[in-house]
């Protein structure tokens, strides 16, 4: 291999890049346009629930019950109901996912047996939000029902109930406020980087082709390595710019702590980016020409990369059969390398696994790109 | 030593055979036309000379190298220009150069020199900073020479390199092609333009991947015809055409434009030929004998039906 043909091709490829409006856009704008769309749309966050009120009772009590409900931003209160069948024309309307009914004699139950129902209806047709919701329901309604029933008793001077009764406490680590953001969005960078890394190196061969320019490069004396080295450098260097772009988002706009150290980022985001590179030079070896080439890029990076990588949908809720597949599914490592790094702070060390599979992947990429180079027309 | 030398070079492609059995033998500085057809095999010949194509038989020697398996040797040794303009047309003048000497590692020493020779050559000087698309046919296929000789190859393939280019902008590029020659480098060139045969220190005609003939012009004009060469006008065209190809010593009858060829064993049968026409009712001027065209022994070597432009 010889540096200066290795270097000419890399000056060449990045002269065209720069003239070239399409590799433009794909290598500078979709970054940005992914991570404003991926990083705030996708969410699994449940808050601020819009939720209806019938309040039969109006007392003081449903009142601060109500006021309960919104504390804590997890319900929104849309509308007040004068009756049973505002109800149903509200949920129909998609005005509201859920709503809390309070009977008449809601106080005077309460006060007189000490125990007193209020309901929740949710709207089943988003199963998930209606899941999660029912239980902030039923967390605020045990939390007020306690302080009810304490500041009875002190009214009262009856003693605290405190035997027989065990206490948990929850506690959550690296992401203490349960923050789906916090682990959406290193993940957005995976995706990002599948998508803009894989699109422009399969173009790169296959332009060659369809111009027509290929012919005359392989009657010289450049070797297969030489030119994929060459032509897969510049792009590796955009790659990297655009990682650094996306992830000083994530940090410094999305706010997710970053707890880890640069170094194991850098490494493993560089050993991804080859990963990706590499598939789509591969492809562009493979199929001759560029629409072609950049739609099964396409295929072969964004879809395993959103649906089995455990961005959004985590792998081990999967049937064991998805979750063998993820297993050649080189992004997965890189999302749980970017979680581990930014909310464990794990060192590299301890990531020697996910690390091995994605250097294992960039090796076995790169050799199948560089034999499938012919210098041959036949 | 030869610089090229092709024994029983045969490629096919599935059930189809585009070259077949090709011998060459080429001498250092010698430039040589490649005429034939569309779909002759010019281009399948000169891609196996390259090594871009595996022989499917035969061997080939280019500037020292055995094409099959000194491939890359081969491609270090010689300078192409493929049919279909190959040059960056997104980079300029000065970039696709500087491409071009990286790849063949001209040394930098050098590149500045060789750069502004090709330039010059190529009649491109104050434009060394145009994107090469801007350019017209003419520049362009004079650049591309420029970029297929930066390294100094002592062999030359070029492939159809004046197709679509403006007479003028023709009879410039052949200049070019003998200055190379006149330093020594060998030169393949294949051209349909039978006018650029007679350029070409020799000629290679090569019919249905077949090697019809090869010499020089006036050899190929002289010895292949096999007679002496006459044009006179007859009517009716098709009934003079036919009478002709029955008589006694005429080798054969052409249609030529509005007038007849016709190769005859012995000259000194022509004062007769129209007297005989006449009696067969048709009326023919008298016959003047005309040096015979590399068209003429192109039509006479391969089927008139491939000729037919």
């Amino acid at each position: 291999m010889k540096l200066r043909r290795l270097f000419a091709i890399a000056y060449k490829e990045t002269l065209q890049v720069w003239r070239d409006p399409r590799s433009l856009a794909v290598a500078l704008l979709m970054p940005a346009m992914q991570m404003v769309l991926l990083g705030y749309g996708v969410s699994l966050d449940i808050r601020h629930v819009p939720l209806c009120v019938y309040d039969q009772e109006q007392s003081q009590i449903s009142r601060a019950l109500v006021a309960d409900f919104t504390d804590g931003g997890w319900f929104d209160i849309v509308s007040y109901l004068p009756d049973e069948r505002a109800l149903r024309a509200a949920m129909d309307r998609g005005t509201c996912a859920g709503a809390l009914t309070i009977p008449v004699d809601f106080t005077r139950v309460l006060t007189s047996t000490g125990t007193a129902n209020v309901q929740t209806v949710f709207d089943g047709t988003d199963a998930n939000t209606t899941n999660i919701a029912t239980g902030y329901a039923q967390a605020i309604v045990a939390q007020a029902s306690a302080d009810f029933q304490s500041r009875w008793g002190q009214a009262h001077a009856l003693p605290a109930p405190t035997r027989g009764v065990v206490d948990l406490e929850p506690r959550v680590w690296f992401n203490e406020g349960l923050d789906s953001r916090n682990f959406i969005v290193p993940g957005v960078v995976a995706v990002i980087l599948a998508l803009v890394g894989s699109q422009l190196t399969s173009l790169t061969v296959a332009r060659e082709w369809e111009r027509g320019t290929m012919e005359q490069l392989i009657s010289t004396p450049v070797t297969a390595l030489e030119l994929m080295f060459g032509k897969l450098a510049p792009y590796f260097l955009i790659g990297m710019l655009d990682a650094a772009f996306c992830l000083a988002a994530t940090v410094f706009w999305f706010d997710v702590p970053f707890r880890g150290n640069l170094l194991a980022l850098t490494v493993t985001t560089g050993l991804f980016a080859l990963v990706v590179l590499g598939i789509g030079y591969l492809l562009s070896v493979r199929i001759h020409n560029q629409v072609g080439a950049s739609q099964v890029a396409l295929l072969v990076t964004l879809l395993p990369t959103t649906m089995l990588s455990g961005y959004t949908f985590p792998i081990d809720q999967m049937p064991l059969a998805v979750q063998a597949i993820s297993l050649i599914v080189f992004a997965r490592y890189y999302v749980t390398i970017l979680r581990a790094v930014f909310l464990k702070g794990s060192p590299l060390a301890w990531l020697a696994a996910p690390v091995f599979a994605l250097i294992v992947t960039a090796c076995i990429i790169i050799w199948l790109a560089a034999r499938s180079f012919r210098k041959r027309l036949d | 030593m030869s610089a090229i030398l092709a024994r029983g070079l045969t490629k096919k492609f599935g059930a189809f055979t585009a070259v077949n059995q090709l011998d060459l033998d080429i001498a250092p500085g010698e430039v040589v036309g490649f005429i034939g057809p569309n779909g002759a095999g010019k281009s399948t010949t000169i891609r196996l000379l390259c090594g871009l194509l595996r022989p499917s038989a035969g061997t080939a020697i280019v500037a020292g190298f055995d094409i099959a398996r000194q491939a890359e040797a081969v491609r270090a040794h010689i300078g192409y220009m493929s049919q279909k303009f190959s040059l960056y047309a997104d980079l300029t003048v000065r970039e696709n150069l500087r491409f071009f000497a990286g790849l063949y590692r001209v040394p930098e020493a050098e590149f500045e020199n060789r750069s502004a020779f090709a330039i010059d050559m190529a009649g491109l000087a104050g434009r060394e900073d145009a994107l090469v698309r801007t350019l017209a046919g003419g520049w362009k296929q004079r650049l591309a020479l420029g970029c297929a000789i930066l390294h100094r190859p002592p062999v030359l393939f070029l492939d159809e390199p004046t197709s679509g280019v403006e007479p003028q902008a023709r009879r410039r590029f052949w200049d070019l092609i003998h200055a190379q020659a006149a330093d020594g480098v060998t030169i393949l060139v294949s051209t349909h333009y039978m006018d650029e045969a007679e350029y070409c220190n020799r000629i290679a005609l090569i019919d249905a991947g077949r090697l019809v003939a090869m010499g020089s012009p006036g050899t190929l004009r002289g010895r292949h015809l096999g007679g002496a060469l006459f044009e006179l006008e007859g009517a009716p065209l098709g009934a003079a055409l036919a009478a002709l190809r029955q008589m006694a010593g005429v080798i054969d009858a052409t249609a030529f434009g509005d007038g007849l060829h016709v190769l005859l064993r012995d000259p000194q049968d022509a004062p007769a030929l129209p007297e005989k026409l006449r009696a067969q009712n048709i009326t023919a001027s008298a016959p003047r004998p005309i040096m015979p065209s590399l068209e003429d022994v192109f039509v006479q070597l391969v089927s008139h039906h491939a000729a037919t432009p």
